[in-house]
């Protein structure tokens, strides 16, 4: 069995630090500490946090008006592991190169970032831990 | 003696030229007037109903009221209702004085300069939207027809780079959500391809009329893309790309949308 190991150097300085790929996957949490669904749920469904549903459908039957640019967040976490919705969310362009899904968890290699956002990835990593606990809730 | 075969085959193929000669003639562009609801289509279309043609009214009413230090009013120059149709169906156009192209606005503010010895207007200024909206009301049903001027080429081009270049947090390219996603629902808003029809448009967000470049500076916002400069050659650039790719698709000012 082969493993690729990659190390992502993100920024040398800032926020966001490096984080270890294996093979489609990033398996050790950004934080060191697992994630807080509850927390997560709300971040997916915020329009201005999270973003998710601009795109996504899903399981939120109080949200009226969903995207239908990608696939429904159901079943994400039955389709997929912790590490690889882990790597989706930091980075779905390293899957990709064409997607349209943002990197949450990424700040070079962005060109004209709006000032108020320069150097900041688009969700804190903790952020990231809980949009990840909440999408392995997602069985069905 | 023609064979059962033969017959078919000759038939099968007039159906695929036909088919294939109507694929050729049928326009896969769609105005974002075709993706709005029959209520705000009815509102466009009812020059009563329109808000827009408020400010076509004010824009009459500043074309002939004399300005600046020349005392002179734009009917001085220009008398008549139709005196600029198809004005704005062929703006940017180049500007040999900047060796740029200039937009409707900039080219107003010329002759606010220049022949009023008048302030030029601000960018996005009420005044200037309503001067704007009076003279593109005149190419409202003319094709877009941008001018086959070689000088702006370069200009059309690098509008056209601009479009395809991802920027801001969220990564985006203009191409990716109007030349690939149209059609597409984000969250409650369909995904128009994108087109420059209708400007200046009554948006009912915004509860007024604003240009082209306040619509895609909201894109711009919308993508956590650092806006352009009002006056920047990147907006004129990509306003050339926009008005080449509809190019003969009719104007609809003063546009409605959601
Ligand atoms: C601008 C559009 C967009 C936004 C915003 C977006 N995504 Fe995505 N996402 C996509 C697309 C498109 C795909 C399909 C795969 C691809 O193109 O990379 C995808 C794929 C995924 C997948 C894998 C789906 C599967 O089962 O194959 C997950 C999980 C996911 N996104 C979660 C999220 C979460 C969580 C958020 C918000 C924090 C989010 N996405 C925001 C567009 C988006
Ligand atoms: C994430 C998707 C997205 C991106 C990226 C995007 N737009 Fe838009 N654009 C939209 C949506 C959605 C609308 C319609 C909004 C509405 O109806 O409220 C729109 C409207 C427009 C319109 C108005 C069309 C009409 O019918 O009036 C133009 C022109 C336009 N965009 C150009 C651009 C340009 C140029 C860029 C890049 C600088 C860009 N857009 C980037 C989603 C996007």
């Amino acid at each position: 069995m082969r493993v690729v190991l990659l190390l992502v150097a993100l920024l040398l300085s800032g926020p966001v630090s490096a984080q270890t790929v294996v093979g489609d996957a990033i398996p050790q949490s950004l934080t060191g500490e697992p994630g807080d669904a509850a927390r997560g749920r709300a971040v997916v469904a915020n329009r201005q946090v999270g973003l998710c549903l601009l795109c996504h459908t899903g399981p939120f039957p109080e949200e009226r008006f969903q995207g239908n640019l990608a696939p429904s967040l159901s079943g994400a976490g039955a389709r997929w592991s912790e590490g690889q919705l882990r790597l989706r969310v930091v980075d779905a362009g390293r899957l990709n190169p064409a997607t349209i899904m943002p990197p949450y968890y990424r700040t070079e290699g962005l060109e004209r970032v709006a000032r108020a956002f320069a150097g900041k990835p688009i969700l804190s990593a903790a952020q990231v831990e809980d949009v990840v606990a909440f999408l392995m809730t997602l069985k069905e | 003696m023609r064979s059962l075969p033969a017959i078919v085959s000759a038939g099968a193929l007039a159906v695929f030229l036909v088919t294939w000669a109507m694929a050729q003639t049928a326009d896969p562009r769609r105005s974002g007037y075709q993706e709005m609801g029959a209520s705000l289509r009815a509102m466009q279309d009812d020059d009563s109903a329109n808000p827009g043609m408020l400010w076509v009214g004010e824009g009459r009413a500043l074309w002939a009221r004399r300005e600046g230090a020349a005392g002179k009013a734009c009917a001085d120059c220009h008398a008549g209702e139709t005196a600029m149709a198809g004005v704005a169906a062929r703006y940017p156009a180049f500007d040999a004085a900047t060796n740029r192209p200039i937009d409707l606005g900039q080219r107003v503010n010329r002759c606010r300069v220049e022949q009023q010895k008048a302030e030029p207007l601000a960018p996005e200024s009420r005044e200037l939207v309503a001067l704007s909206a009076f003279i593109a009301r005149q190419s409202r049903g003319q094709p877009i027809a941008p001018p086959d001027d070689p000088r702006l080429r370069p200009f059309v081009e690098s509008g056209e780079a601009l479009w395809r270049q991802r920027q801001g947090q969220l990564n985006l390219s203009c191409a990716q959500c109007h030349d690939d996603n149209a059609g597409g629902r984000l969250a409650g808003a369909t995904i128009p391809q994108g087109h420059p029809t209708g400007y200046p448009i009554y948006r009912l967000e915004w509860q007024a009329v604003g240009s082209l470049k306040r619509r895609l500076r909201n894109c711009l916002v919308g993508m956590r893309a650092e806006p352009y400069a009002y006056d920047s050659a990147e907006y004129a650039a990509l306003e050339l790309y926009l008005m080449s790719r509809a190019r003969g698709m009719a104007m609809e000012a003063p546009g409605v949308r959601p």
